[in-house]
């Protein structure tokens, strides 16, 4: 359980206020507790990437949601991509042999 | 072996002051130190483990370099980037709270995936033909942290989600620690047709300042006076569903321990947990001049020896 001022502490670069208005905006999730917000490794990880994002990449407060949500679809379809391939794993090996060539295939006759 | 959070290795909270973490790292260091335990590998590999975790939570400059992300657990630069870091965590299943828009996130999957089964090159209905798969949508998580009388007597509670949605949770009564609760079709679209995924919710129980919980029972350490242990009596006792009136016997003692039957938390089959109550004989605050003086009386007629047992001269 990581705290509000524990974030603060924690990633160099960020205000409390900016903080409260990214909870506010959703970008960040914390839990909200009646003693106060509680962070995860994940979310503090997220508000690292925001600043980052800002102060490295310049991204403007209005632009921040439209990547932040594009980053989210692009790590959803990695999951799902991921479950994907753990079925792949799953399956027998001369049906993945099949599939295979068939990948292989594909490519031969893209060129 | 991949290392582990120093925090962790050294048992101590990212709160813990620098009195702490010593203490903590002395305490572990005489447990598992190689020369205490000759032929041991796995202390030596866990000392080993200690002195990295210490090296760099002893120092504060180090330690807020790791805080920060900037160095790993064995004290080398990490890579600058925090993208790299964030997806560590995105790509796995804690990533899924922070699952796309609406609308958004299966749309291009959905094409994708479909591809497999519609057998054309590209997905365009082929000659080869196949099965419309119907794969069903992914499963959100979330942590959720609970209130210990919650936990324990069942509340509602409002979890906010990404994009402006929040989701109503019922907390059922004697929920444990860690336990995961499947909201169905609360998770991301399924695809082709498929059904909803679940949110999958795991519970962390907040402590609490009076009571523990162990399974389904509570444990609560309660003083009382030196009269009320030695002469017995009825006494007032906080349970997770309010106070009740408790007998202590006669002649109990510190340590001492008794059960409420049935005042733990619920069981799913409907029993109840019990409540353990510890006591502990507390002495009139500052000392007490007619005890003082009876003591003075009584002490000399009556010896016993506590201590008996611990071999001290």
């Amino acid at each position: 359980m990581i705290s509000f001022e524990a974030v603060c502490r924690m990633v160099e670069g960020i205000e409390p206020r900016e903080l409260e208005r990214w909870i506010h905006e959703r970008w960040v999730l914390p839990e909200s507790l009646p003693e106060g917000y509680v962070f995860h490794e994940i979310d503090v990880s997220r508000v690292r990437l925001i600043v980052e994002l800002k102060r490295d990449l310049a991204i403007g407060e209005e632009a921040m949601p439209v990547l932040l949500n594009l980053l989210d679809q692009l790590y959803a379809m990695r999951r799902r991509l991921k479950a994907v391939a753990d079925a792949i794993d799953a399956l027998p090996r001369e049906s993945q042999l099949a599939l295979q060539a068939l990948l292989n295939d594909d490519k031969e006759t893209e060129r | 072996m991949a290392q582990r959070n120093p925090y962790e290795v050294l048992g101590v909270g990212k709160e813990a002051g620098a009195e702490d973490i010593r203490r903590a790292y002395r305490r572990l260091a005489k447990q598992h130190h190689p020369d205490l335990n000759p032929g041991n590998k796995q202390a030596e590999a866990r000392f080993k483990e200690l002195n990295a975790a210490n090296d760099i939570l002893w120092d504060e400059k180090k330690r807020a370099r790791y805080d920060r992300g900037e160095i790993d657990e064995s004290g080398a630069e990490k890579p600058h980037y925090a993208y790299a870091n964030y997806r560590d965590f995105a790509e796995g299943a804690p990533g899924a709270k922070y699952h796309a828009a609406e609308g958004m996130e299966p749309g291009d999957l959905d094409d994708l995936l479909a591809m497999f089964g519609r057998g054309g090159r590209g997905g365009f209905g082929g000659a080869r033909g196949g099965a419309n798969p119907r794969l069903p949508g992914e499963d959100y998580r979330y942590v959720l942290t609970v209130d210990f009388l919650d936990a324990v007597n069942g509340a509602k509670r409002r979890l906010s989600l990404a994009h402006g949605k929040s989701l109503d949770v019922t907390i059922p009564a004697g929920v444990r620690d860690g336990q995961i609760l499947r909201l169905k079709g609360q998770g991301g679209e399924g695809i082709g047709g498929g059904p909803r995924g679940d949110a999958l919710i795991e519970i962390h129980i907040a402590p609490h300042k009076l009571f523990r919980r162990e399974g389904d029972d509570i444990h609560l350490d309660l003083p009382v006076t030196l009269a009320e242990a030695s002469l017995g009596g009825k006494i007032s006792v906080p349970t997770p569903a309010g106070d009740v009136t408790m007998t202590v016997p006669p002649h109990s003692n510190t340590g001492g321990i008794l059960r409420l039957k049935g005042k733990g938390a619920p069981r799913p089959d409907g029993s109840r947990g019990d409540q353990y109550v510890a006591l502990k004989v507390v002495l009139p605050e500052g000392g007490d001049k007619d005890l003082t003086e009876f003591l003075r009386q009584w002490a000399p007629k009556h010896p016993y020896d506590p201590r008996r047992d611990m071999g001290t001269a």
